[in-house]
């Protein structure tokens, strides 16, 4: 969107498509590191942005994503999963990210009921009951510490050692109610209508080991939404597609 | 036009702030349920709707889990 601002306000001819308006931010409860704001909900400024948008004389496209963009002779071609065409002299990616997946069997069938990408959203449902984390960053252990609260007990899963800030890491440390599995990858997720429990494995020893669970956060970070471009631009390892090990 | 939407979510949840804002924006009336609340709509929630997450919306006879709104558009017509 801010793309878009800059360019309408050079008076280029400027389409912005996007599937929703606001992206990753969307998904932020409150933000508080915004400069201008000392705590504003994700929400709230996105219609800011929308607003801000909306002053200068852009075509808007929502509800769709681009599926591939080409050159043509006189610049570019962007397609999109329905069908449309777009040509332009220039275009300005910036797609953003999406949660990372496990991909680990049983994860797909069980989104929704019980794996979740949203700790946030979904915590509450997990009253009392126990529930695995997964990850090791600042994300994963936001949603262990509120879990804390929650949840009967938490099971913190990582594949690498604790990497999230210091006090995050303080907080869940001192938890009760909390056992972690550092080094271990999760092996699948169980159940048939709805999750009751994972596999782990230690990465060292090859052990497994079954965690009765009814509930899985999944928080392993996030990827790029680049697949689109890979013919157009190049592309460096890191956004590249990687396996759940970053290999 | 849309005869009854159901939405049900948690406090915390950014995403069901988006779904209330997208039938508040199309004028289109709905019946909240947060479930930290209200126990008995979470029961309702996972046991009519085999749901575990939310927002779960339920409109015209359809569950949607989670929102996306270009498919909601889309099944509303809009």
């Amino acid at each position: 969107m801010t793309a878009a601002v800059y360019a309408a306000r050079k008076n280029l001819n400027t389409l912005l498509i996007s599937y929703d308006i606001g992206g990753q931010v969307l998904w932020t409860a409150g933000i508080e590191n915004y400069m201008g704001y000392q705590f504003i909900e994700g929400l709230e400024l996105m219609k800011k942005f929308e607003e801000q948008v909306k002053q200068f004389p852009l075509d808007v496209k929502t509800g769709e994503r681009v599926s591939s963009l080409s050159q043509t002779d006189g610049g570019l071609e962007a397609r999109t999963e329905k069908g449309e065409s777009y040509t332009a002299r220039a275009a300005i990616i910036a797609t953003g990210k999406r949660p990372r997946q496990l991909n680990v069997p049983g994860e797909e069938k069980l989104k929704g009921r019980g794996v979740t990408y949203c700790a946030i959203c979904d915590g509450p449902l997990f009253a009392s009951e126990n529930v695995a984390v997964i990850g090791g960053g600042n994300s994963a252990l936001e949603a262990a510490e509120d879990m804390v609260k929650i949840a009967e007990h938490i099971y913190l899963v990582s594949l690498t050692p604790l990497t999230g800030d210091q006090i995050l890491i303080d907080k869940v440390k001192a938890a009760s109610n909390l056992t972690m599995f550092l080094e271990h990858d999760v092996v699948g997720i169980k159940g048939e209508d709805r999750v009751d429990g994972i596999k782990i494995r230690d990465l060292k020893s090859k052990e497994e080991k079954e965690l009765d669970v009814g509930g899985v956060f999944i928080e392993i970070g996030l990827i790029p939404n680049s697949e689109p471009f890979k013919g157009i631009v190049r592309l460096n390892r890191r956004w590249g597609n990687r396996n759940k090990l970053c290999q | 036009m849309v005869s009854e939407v159901k939405i049900y979510t948690t406090t915390t949840c950014p995403y069901c702030k988006m779904a209330k804002k997208f039938f508040d924006d199309n004028g289109i009336k709905y019946q909240e349920f947060n479930i930290v609340e209200d126990k008995a709509a979470r029961e309702e929630m996972k046991n009519k709707y085999d749901s575990l997450t939310v927002p779960t919306i339920f409109f015209d006879g359809e569950v949607m889990i989670g929102f996306d709104e270009a498919e909601l558009r889309e099944k509303l017509g809009l």
